[in-house]
């Protein structure tokens, strides 16, 4: 759009072209081009992720040999567990699941699916990212400050958060720690605005509503999501370093009696911050869901040949989820000190919340029955989702319940339940994204044997993690504790048979973690070693991504701005000569023309 | 490879399943309303296994069955966009199911947090600080003494502030232990000098946090005897992870007793009640052993 570079390529008056830029810096640092900026976000959610999932990983073996000195690192210390605690979450939340799936492949595939050159701001789009990136910098500096990483987790509840004193890490890291929020809650809200934007108005002709990728809903609905929910964060944030910095009191009460110093502040409440929080809080779970939803919905319908099931009723599963996402966060508080009434409305609310979650499940099998399944790699990953996203989110019918919340809060059941489903599921679709679009964005195939492997045994180790989770929540084990044994002596005695459980999931964890160096691996050396795909259409896909070269040109089609006679989904159309459509084909073409796979998009001119 | 994947999804989910019948389990419960929280769970666990069971069967039936393999390669799809009559059917089930649990689940909470203590019950205040659980008793008076932050003297074991010019603390009793009688109800007053604790002892069932500038009036009715681990469950600082109390449930008898004795004597009857009491074995209402809590 804003694209300075305009070529007019002389021999046919409709090609507008937008030639990228020649320089190595704007064409591939700051560059404007949505697709670029797409792989950027996608690479600072690897980089998080590899740190997010390090620090589980001492974390794991801290909790299962406490006493243990490790090569290089030592002991690690409670204090130390906690930080790692604090940035794992913060780490994983903020900068994988909620970058990789709207700002990795948002950026990249949103403009395309809708038949876009761009997002509709382009300099806002790069900014979203550097600023994004600068967040992630601030937050990985908060390790090496003095006292390290914060200890309060990634929820950060005052007063332990306010107050410096309150432990170690609580000073200079915790400043760091709001920093790096409130600058990637900026750039979250800048890429919000701009997906709306760009969905709204810059589709295709004859790309309405109804006919756009559930992809596209996912992420239109996660953009909403994330534009009233971030500014809510970012307020609190700001609130809580006032707190901290210049005296205020908006979160710490009066007569706060911390290392033999009664605080001087007063008027404020504890309790108010939960609130904020988990306003955002909880919308951020969907934020990180949706996107994962949205392609598992588009990857199942592409490998079963077959239109996904009840499409309407997923656009309107996606909206409701979306909508009640910001009337459920009182679950996270219903034993927070907050008013038992309410909790009850946050209750039937939270469980509301399940329908449509189990509407999307029995779509998807639903588009599984009577298809004709293509078991590549991108397929299992989805299946895998499908899988995971109802062993984990179905336990939030216990979660979402007052009284069994009661036994429940704040155990390892709750750490079982959540990171199935937004984490491991979540990542799943991620996995399942770069596997499928990867031949479009680089224009070669990831290894589908390497891809496999990475399937098989990621798929067995993350149930073998989570699920035992949930034992050990029942049996009582309370989450965010360094140790539960010191010098060899349990410290609670009801959790003393635990211990093969916990040693299992380290296992697991341990084994797991490794797997995804072979992921990695397959990642970069894919990039440039991997099966060249020269096709347009490698998986006979039916939307516009598929329409454009691999990869797509700076402008995406090439200066010929595609045009949809379709819906998105339609597989074994009766009679077809194919048994897919894209949602180029004009109609009646399918019949009349040999449409060699991926031609779509300068098969006809208009 | 399809077929792999079902067997890989229902033998994760037998596994899943086998686990959860492998003997971990809930401590015993040592409240009145603990059985009915149990049995809540218990229902939903239910409801909750049958319907992850049946996804993952039919997830895994729809990938067994529709695979594409060269016998079936020229065979097509069936093209359907889906069916209206179904997706009402299965959202109207589902919600009945879903919001019937939640309103189901209201029933416990109602009854613990719609209404005051009742009349007579024993009371405790408890006051949580970073790492450490101080019990605040009210004497013979009934009265809790007045308390202010700025009268905290740690090193005078002064833990909460007591004031000992207000008459109706001259009577008041401090200590670690949290007492309680058995089948009488006991009202907790919650309260935190720091930062945010929760107070958390899983055979109790119960759980809440103690928020600094609340009090927070809780009340429940313990049927067992016996010595509990009472543990902190909200992250609190460095050392969160040993912030543990112990909570003692005593036959009525033995509750009047203690709290009937001089400030003086109190440490000392505790400490040998506690010795009576086999840390994680439940009594019955006597103190009768009846076996582990765990």
């Amino acid at each position: 759009m804003a694209d300075e570079n305009v070529a007019h390529e002389g021999h046919e008056a409709v090609v507008h072209r937008h030639e990228p830029p020649k320089s190595f810096i704007r064409k591939y640092i700051f560059s404007l081009d949505h697709k670029v900026i797409g792989v950027q976000y996608l690479m600072l959610a690897l980089a998080a992720v590899l740190v997010g999932m390090t620090l589980s990983i001492l974390m794991r073996m801290s909790l299962t040999w406490p006493d243990m000195n490790w090569p290089l690192i030592g002991q690690i210390k409670p204090d130390q567990y906690l930080a790692l605690l604090t940035i794992h979450g913060t780490m994983m939340v903020f900068f994988v699941l909620t970058t990789a799936p709207q700002g990795g492949f948002g950026n990249y595939f949103l403009p395309i699916q809708i038949g876009a050159e761009d997002m509709a701001f382009p300099v806002l789009n790069m900014l979203s990212f550097w600023v994004t990136l600068v967040g992630f910098i601030v937050l990985i500096f908060a390790f090496f400050v003095d006292q390290g990483a914060p200890i309060g987790g990634w929820t950060a509840y005052p007063p332990l958060s306010a107050i410096p004193s309150a432990g170690p890490g609580q000073g200079t890291g915790m400043n760091l720690w709001i920093i790096s929020i409130a600058i990637f809650c900026v750039g979250s809200l800048l890429g919000a605005l701009n997906f709306i934007t760009t969905l709204l108005n810059l589709r295709a002709k004859g790309m309405s509503l109804m006919r756009m990728p559930l992809t596209c809903w996912a992420w239109f609905t996660t953009a909403v999501l994330a534009l009233l929910a971030f500014p809510v964060l970012l307020a609190g944030g700001v609130l809580l370093f006032l707190d901290r910095n210049l005296g205020t009191s908006f979160f710490v009460p009066a007569g706060l009696y911390i290392k033999d110093v009664i605080q001087p502040h007063s008027g404020g409440s504890p309790i108010l911050w939960q609130h904020l929080f988990w306003f955002f809080g909880h919308p951020e779970v969907y934020i990180a869901i949706l996107p994962g939803m949205g392609l598992t919905s588009h990857i199942l319908s592409t490998f079963a040949r077959k239109p996904v099931f009840g499409y309407r009723a997923m656009v309107f599963a996606i909206f409701a989820i979306g909508l009640l996402g910001f009337f459920v966060w009182g679950h996270h508080m219903f034993i927070s000190g907050m008013s038992p009434y309410s909790a009850m409305a946050f209750s039937i609310l939270t469980l509301s919340i399940g329908v449509p979650s189990a509407v999307k499940t029995f779509n998807w099998i639903g588009t599984l029955w009577r298809g004709k399944i293509r078991f590549t790699t991108p397929m299992l990953f989805a299946l895998g989702f499908v899988s995971l996203f109802v062993a984990g989110g179905i336990t939030g019918l216990v979660l979402g319940q007052t009284s069994l919340d009661l036994p429940m809060h704040d155990t390892y059941f709750v750490l079982g339940h959540f990171h199935l489903v937004m984490g491991v599921a979540a990542i799943f679709g991620m996995f399942a994204g770069v596997y499928f679009w990867f031949p479009k964005m680089f224009g070669r195939f990831m290894s589908e044997k390497l891809g496999r492997i990475h399937f098989w045994i990621t798929f067995v180790g993350v149930y073998s993690i989570f699920v035992p989770m949930h034992i050990m929540g029942i049996v009582g084990m309370p989450r965010r504790y360094s140790r539960f044994a010191e010098n060899g002596q349990q410290i609670y005695l009801f959790l003393e048979n635990l211990h093969p459980l916990v040693l299992f999931v380290t296992i697991a964890a341990v084994i797991t973690f490794a797997t995804q160096f072979i992921f990695f691996f397959n990642l970069f050396w894919s990039m440039f070693k991997g099966k060249k795909c020269t096709v347009n259409n490698p998986w006979e896909a039916t939307t516009l991504e598929w329409a454009t070269t691999s990869p797509p040109p700076h402008d995406n089609f090439a200066g010929v701005p595609p045009v949809v006679y379709r819906g998105a989904y339609e597989f074994a159309v009766p009679g077809a000569p194919k048994d897919f459509i894209m949602q180029t084909e004009p109609d009646g073409a399918a019949e009349v023309e040999e449409v060699a796979s991926g031609n779509g998009h300068d098969g006809h001119k208009h | 490879m399809g077929r792999a994947l079902a067997v890989i999804i229902w033998l994760l989910t037998l596994a899943s399943v086998v686990l959860f019948f492998s003997g971990w389990w809930f401590p015993t419960t040592i409240t009145e309303h603990g059985p009915r929280i149990d049995q809540q769970f218990l229902i939903t666990i239910s409801v909750v296994g049958i319907a992850f069971v049946a996804a993952q069967i039919g997830l895994g039936w729809m990938i067994w069955r529709y695979g594409s393999d060269a016998k079936n390669k020229d065979e097509r799809a069936l093209y359907t966009h889906g069916n209206n009559r179904l997706e009402v059917v299965w959202t109207v089930i589902t919600a009945v199911v879903f919001i019937g649990l939640a309103v189901m689940g209201q029933r416990v909470w109602a009854q613990l947090h719609f209404s005051d203590a009742p009349a007579g019950s024993a009371q405790v205040e408890v006051v949580a600080q970073q790492f450490a659980w101080n019990m605040h008793y009210p004497g013979k008076d009934g009265k809790f003494g007045r308390t202010d932050p700025t009268l905290i003297k740690e090193d005078e074991n002064n833990f909460i502030g007591l004031d000992d010019k207000d008459p109706s603390a001259k009577d008041d009793m401090t200590t670690t232990t949290l007492v309680i009688p058995v089948n009488r109800p006991t009202e907790l007053i919650l309260r935190s000098k720091d930062v945010t604790h929760s107070f958390w002892v899983p055979q109790l069932r119960f759980k809440q946090d103690l928020v600094p500038g609340m009090q927070i009036h809780v009340h429940f009715t313990a049927t067992k005897v016996g010595q509990f681990q009472l543990a902190c469950a909200e992250l609190c600082g460095m050392n969160h992870f040993s912030m543990k109390g112990t909570l003692l449930v005593l036959p009525q008898a033995q509750y009047n007793d203690v709290m009937a004795a001089s400030q003086a004597d109190f440490q000392t009857k505790v400490n040998t009640l506690k010795d009576s009491y086999e840390l994680g074995m439940v009594y019955d209402e006597n103190g009768t052993k009846i076996g582990k809590s765990y």
